[in-house]
């Protein structure tokens, strides 16, 4: 259906407010981030204002980078472990009774409503050496003495993960429901085994919806700041942790900004290139 | 025995018992219809035929071997979809070729098939073509090339010509059955459609209520439909009671008919007259008297109505042997043993 486009100014109207909206809360504080990333820093002090590339150029050495990097595997990791194990989880969950995914559904939503403090501690604790899982295995004669697992990068996974997996079930649900049962059926019928019906139809049917939900959880993983912190090492501290450091701790604004900065350009390059390359293979 | 056999076939869904002790043989290379109204289970039974549903009793065998067990992807068949299910993200040739690559088969001979299917559906050329591109008939033959890509043992086919428009829909019934007749293949189609069943069936299964009312030819269950459920189903027919006396004299609608007999002991019967047989006369010898209430001219064909004792009777001539009669008029409705097939109560 196409419409006419607006005639007057007043048809634009509805769109001041979200506008007006956008532009305080988000184009403004992220103009001022951008200028402060470009100021001279006071010794001692605040910041004055300049124009010096000096905070983008302490960037670019080998701790920073190494610190980017990680920050991004890391949010890669978490992002391919959530879908990989939602997938298969919420294509079970759309074929069971109605009952049933309600009751999978809500005890997902209330995962949400844990804030990132309580699950980190949470983890922390089932991790610990004194009142962890370790202990369960030793129970069982699988261990022979309990052992801490935290701090570790696969604690700060398991919990950034944990933290994901709702809303990576909840992206991919209606795809899955919409999706034709008897997709799968005729597969069946055409001699694939339900693994293989899954892996040929079900999952390159969906590859426009995976690859959004990998997007989404990438960039919910990147800005994680305090699981980190709380079940990882200092190596294991992500680029958001750095940021906060530096802007608060440190009080070098102008530092923090422009890594802030260098990490929205790198984020917005990786989902480009990801949705370039969907365009590429969709057209193969 | 090489065909299909189904015995003592049951599916329960809870208390509910969608099929009901379902015996069927259907020999090698033959194409039967199931034919029945919704819900009747027909559609339940093929999806047990293709292993997408498990019977609670009885078994399936086809060619002798027990099969209700084997899963799906074991059986070697094909099955069109009322949806069609193609998949999305394939083009028509990969679609076609998707049950011989998981097969395996070697990539040459997955093109060649599917060369081969494509001139077969008059398709050719339309191998790199996405689905979404194709028409309602085009997408019809390409699940029905992609059912048969491996010569399966069983054709099945669940409504597979519903969603096409009147006049492409007789045309497929026509290629469908010229199809299966070249291939030589057994095929189970389940329909609503009775004349989609009349145009390709060998063998015509009305089922209702879970269980299989008739299994005949077409022309047999047109001809001597085994009760007034298969008469009323297929085709347009009157059903009008009839009653014998304890000495075998025929009553139908309280006018005596002498020429009619009900099977022997039996003293109630309803008759099935097609309308094309019901021959009008004069009122009197051999014929229930009723009035004529309304004549319906379609051109091709004349439809009279007559009401003979509160109970309306339709016949139906062609404008060469157009009745000779008025609204309000007095006809007899000539009952000859010819043109009524008495039902068992």
């Amino acid at each position: 259906m196409r419409r006419e486009p607006p005639q007057t100014i007043g048809d634009y109207a509805p769109l001041l407010f979200p506008a007006a909206m956008l532009t305080i809360f988000f184009v403004v504080p992220f103009g001022t981030m951008i200028a402060v990333s470009f100021f001279q820093r006071q010794q001692g002090g605040f910041y004055t204002p300049a124009f010096v590339f000096d905070n983008y150029g302490r960037f670019l050495s080998a701790f920073f980078g190494g610190v980017l990097g990680f920050s991004l595997m890391m949010a890669i990791a978490v992002a391919l472990c959530c879908v990989v194990l939602a997938l298969p989880f919420t294509y079970m969950l759309t074929r069971m009774a109605r009952s049933v995914q309600v009751v999978w559904l809500v005890a997902l939503l209330s995962v949400l409503s844990l804030s990132e403090v309580i699950i980190g501690f949470a983890w922390s604790t089932l991790f610990s050496r004194t009142a962890g899982i370790t202990n369960i295995l030793v129970a069982l004669g699988l261990m022979g003495e309990a052992k801490a697992l935290t701090p570790s990068f696969a604690a700060v996974l398991t919990g950034m993960v944990y933290q994901a997996f709702p809303y990576t079930v909840l992206v991919l649900f209606p795809a899955l429901v919409r999706l034709d049962p008897t997709l799968t059926e005729a597969a069946r019928t055409l001699g694939a085994s339900p693994l293989k019906a899954f892996f040929t139809v079900v999952v390159p049917a969906l590859r426009n919806t995976i690859v959004a939900t990998l997007i989404m959880v990438f960039i919910f993983a990147l800005g994680s700041y305090l699981l980190p912190q709380l079940l990882g090492r200092p190596q294991h501290w992500t680029l958001s942790v750095l940021i906060t450091d530096q802007a608060i701790y440190q009080s070098n604004m102008p530092f923090a900004a422009a890594m802030a900065v260098f990490l929205v350009l790198v984020t917005l390059g990786l989902v480009a290139l990801t949705v370039i390359a969907g365009r590429k293979g969709e057209a193969a | 025995m090489s065909g299909l056999a189904l015995q003592n076939v049951v599916k329960e869904f809870g208390s509910f018992r969608a099929v009901n002790n379902v015996e069927l043989t259907v020999p090698h290379g033959t194409f039967v219809c199931m034919l029945g109204p919704s819900g009747c289970g027909k559609t339940t039974l093929l999806r047990m035929i293709a292993g997408l549903d498990l019977p609670t009793g009885g078994a399936i065998r086809l060619d002798g071997e027990d099969i209700t067990r084997v899963p799906t992807h074991k059986r070697n068949l094909g099955m069109v979809f009322q949806s069609l299910a193609l998949f999305p993200h394939l083009t028509v040739g990969e679609n076609i070729a998707y049950p011989l690559r998981i097969r395996k088969a070697p990539k040459e001979d997955q093109k060649r098939r599917v060369e081969e299917l494509l001139s077969m559906i008059h398709l050719a050329g339309y191998a790199d073509r996405p689905v979404s591109k194709l028409s309602g008939g085009q997408r019809q033959r390409v699940a029905i090339a992609r059912a048969l890509a491996i010569s399966p043992k069983l054709f099945l086919l669940d409504e597979p010509l519903s969603a096409l428009d009147a006049k492409l829909r007789e045309a497929m019934q026509v290629e469908l059955r010229q199809l299966q007749q070249q291939l030589g293949i057994t095929t189970i189609v389940v329909t609503h459609d009775q004349r989609e069943a009349m145009t390709m069936a060998d063998t015509v299964v009305v089922m209702n209520g879970g269980e299989i009312r008739q299994a005949a030819s077409p022309i047999e269950i047109y001809r001597r439909p085994a009760d007034s459920f298969v008469a009323d189903f297929i085709g347009q027919t009157n059903l009008i009671e009839a009653e014998a006396d304890t000495v075998g004299h025929v009553s139908v609608l309280g006018q005596p008919v002498p020429d009619l007999a009900l099977p022997a002991g039996a003293a109630k019967a309803t008759l099935s007259i097609r309308p094309e047989d019901v021959h009008l006369t004069a009122p009197g010898a051999g014929a229930i008297s009723g009035t004529v209430t309304f004549v319906r001219d379609l051109g091709g064909t004349i439809e009279t109505f007559v009401d003979v004792a509160g109970r309306q009777i339709v016949a139906v001539s062609t404008p060469r042997e157009r009745p000779d009669v008025t609204v309000g008029q007095q006809v007899g409705v000539a009952l000859t043993p010819d043109v009524c097939v008495v039902l068992r109560k």
